[in-house]
């Protein structure tokens, strides 16, 4: 039988704003099987995202949803998981939300090690307002604040959120969408900030100006570039050259910040 | 039994007065000169199982907060001016979505990071105009150690009730000052707590005027599950740029502040009915307000001393009324004019209003007021 992802979505609330073509859609499905995998429950899970075109997900899970400020996502979530610890707190937003403006309240929900998943649609680019360049934007590619060539160096949001100390990393990609929900379940199911990175298209902002001419060629570069770890280690660096690692990157256990502040509680209460 | 007495700082008297009022979460970042306030919360929140954090910047502590309310917390951040700037954006936020919190921003100099450590009076309209785009603003500008006890829970108290942030704004001499406090006893002053959705969860939308102009908010994970965003919104909470629907919903969220004017505004009259010379003033300075009008009535001058403790919503009405009879205000304030700006625009001319200003660090003792009033009376 089909996967009835009606189950998690509004009532009336489809079609959803993103373009023919972008993969947040097929993220969005992922995390849907991945919620009904772990059997979270809908009254008890959290969805809380950013500004951006990924960042509107929310709106559509029949889920306690909260579209918050630009970059702000992970200091809300922190907020709700705090004083609501027995919810499931997921957070989705682009690369320009979470590593750019964003980028503080990321390292810090990754140090403390809070018990949320944050899914992070990596497209390169900001879509939402037209295609200026992002953190996650390679050297030298065209943005619309870029004509001449990006001059920065790109993030590796894998490496950042494993620097920061998210106990957690994976990273998958639009075209590989059945690996999506498998790492998302994993990560909901790890006591911890766990962190993953979808690499996705953005052809209407991104690939146009970077000389790919349809949609299929922007997954068809996700499908070449994207190595999966275990592979990794049996080839050479110069057969990694220009390829990104994927599936579960980093996965360590480390105290978990709202059961360590319930320890606070504890001990403030037994001094009292 | 004899009620509990303290002497007591007032940052430490606002912490006390937030639980109170039943605050159970704060987030903050540290920030002079109101860092007492998160200090007071991370010792005696977790003693009564709520929770602190404090954040990675001032932003975060914000966003925290209203996270943490829309579980149903009652919650508390606490700031200085260079915060309050930071803060900006998810106070916006907090008013749109309209969730209730509470926000201590210890006056001190500025701008930028002007005088951590110096009392300043300057952060007024930062309070009602800070954040932008048109939004309610509820500013409460204690003058002791007691009233900023009081006027915490009375923060609380409009925040649930209104559905707003209301901010606490103490200069930083009431929020470091250390005097008598006498503590309420439980149930002696009034705590409100914000209204409950009663229809079923499928029925539940969190902005529906069905309910009046301050819809009952529910609480997530409480089998509640709605949508909360900053963007302009419909009942559903879901966005709309429908031009009807945004004009009302911008409207409503003002009116729900100034149609309540009455229930929110407070203040002090002393010896103004007959007075001929009044002082406008609130916080530390108008407790030098007070010992100049006393000095001046020994001498003769007919002096009174009108004391703001409600900031915004500004009592207009009552300022307007009282200018018909008096020869001249005085408008002392550690800024360049913004309390005397306000009067100025309510009282329609009928008098003319002198400000005393000092942006220096110093206080504005009472001899410059008395002075002020003799050249003046």
């Amino acid at each position: 039988m089909a996967f009835d992802y009606d189950k998690y979505i509004r009532p009336g609330k489809l079609p959803h704003i993103w373009c023919p073509g972008c993969g947040h859609g097929i993220v969005m499905k992922g995390l849907i099987r991945a919620i009904d995998a772990v059997g979270l429950e809908k009254n008890n899970t959290a969805i809380v995202s950013g500004i951006g075109c990924a960042s509107r997900l929310p709106g559509y899970m029949d889920c306690c949803t909260l579209h918050t400020a630009h970059g702000r996502a992970a200091a809300f979530a922190t907020g709700v998981k705090m004083a609501r610890p027995e919810m499931n707190v997921i957070l989705v937003g682009g690369d320009g939300d979470g590593t750019a403006i964003g980028g503080n309240h990321f390292i810090h929900a990754c140090r403390r090690n809070i018990d949320m998943t944050y899914i992070i649609m990596n497209n390169n680019i900001y879509g939402m307002t037209g295609g200026q360049f992002s953190p996650c934007t390679p050297t030298g590619a065209k943005a619309s604040t870029t004509p001449y060539g990006n001059p920065d160096p790109a993030f590796d949001v894998a490496k950042l959120a494993i620097g920061a100390g998210a106990t957690f990393v994976a990273r998958g990609t639009a075209y590989h969408a059945t690996q999506i929900d498998k790492l998302i379940v994993e990560a909901i199911q790890h006591k911890g900030f766990s962190v993953v990175e979808i690499l996705d298209d953005c052809p209407t902002t991104y690939g146009r100006r970077n000389k790919f001419r349809s949609v299929i060629e922007m997954m068809n570069r996700l499908k070449e570039v994207a190595v999966p770890v275990k592979a990794a280690e049996k080839m050479t660096p110069e057969q990694l050259e220009g390829k990104i690692l994927t599936g579960v990157l980093h996965k360590v256990e480390k105290p978990e910040y709202t059961a360590e502040y319930a320890k606070v509680i504890e001990r403030a209460q037994a001094a009292k | 039994m004899a009620k509990k007495v303290a002497f007591m700082q007032g940052n430490e008297a606002a912490a006390q007065g937030a639980l109170y009022a039943g605050c159970k979460f704060f987030a903050g970042y540290p920030i002079t000169p109101s860092t007492e306030v998160a200090e007071v919360m991370s010792g005696e929140l977790p003693k009564v199982g709520g929770k602190f954090i404090q954040m990675e910047d001032e932003i975060g502590a914000m966003a925290a907060v209203i996270g943490a309310a829309l579980t149903g917390k009652k919650v508390l951040t606490a700031t200085s001016g260079p915060g309050l700037s930071l803060k900006q954006e998810s106070i916006g936020y907090a008013c749109i979505t309209e969730v209730p919190c509470v926000i201590i921003n210890v006056m001190r100099g500025g701008p930028s990071t002007g005088m951590p450590t110096g009392p300043s009076q300057s952060d007024v309209m930062c309070a009602k105009w800070g954040t932008h785009g048109d939004h309610p603003a509820i500013c409460l500008v204690p003058a002791s150690v007691q009233e900023l006890f009081e006027e915490t829970v009375r923060a609380f108290n409009l925040a649930e009730k209104y559905r707003t942030p209301v901010m606490v704004m103490p200069d930083e001499i009431v929020g470091h000052m250390r005097e008598r406090i006498v503590f309420p006893e439980p149930g002696e002053l009034e705590v409100i707590n914000r209204t409950q959705p009663t229809v079923p969860p499928e029925q539940y939308k969190p902005y529906d005027t069905q309910f009046g102009d301050v819809p009952p908010l529910a609480a997530f994970g409480s089998g509640y599950r709605f949508h909360v965003t900053g963007l302009n919104k419909m009942a559903d909470g879901f966005p709309t740029t429908k031009a009807a629907i945004v004009q009302a919903e911008e409207e409503r969220q003002v009116r729900k502040v100034e149609a309540n004017r009455a229930d929110i505004m407070k203040w002090e009259e002393y010896l103004v009915d007959d007075a001929e010379v009044v002082v406008v003033a609130f916080g530390s300075t108008s407790r030098s307000a007070r010992f100049a009008v006393n000095e001046a009535r020994k001498q003769g001058i007919k002096a009174g001393l009108f004391r703001l403790i409600t900031f915004w919503p500004f009592p207009e009405e009552r300022l307007l009324e009282i200018s018909k009879k008096v020869k001249a205000f005085i408008t002392p304030e550690m800024n360049l004019g913004m309390c005397t700006g306000v009067v100025k625009g309510c009282i329609e001319g009928n008098a003319p209003v002198h400000g005393i200003f000092r942006v220096d660090g110093e206080p504005i003792n009472p001899n410059e007021i008395l002075s002020k009033m003799k050249e003046v009376k």
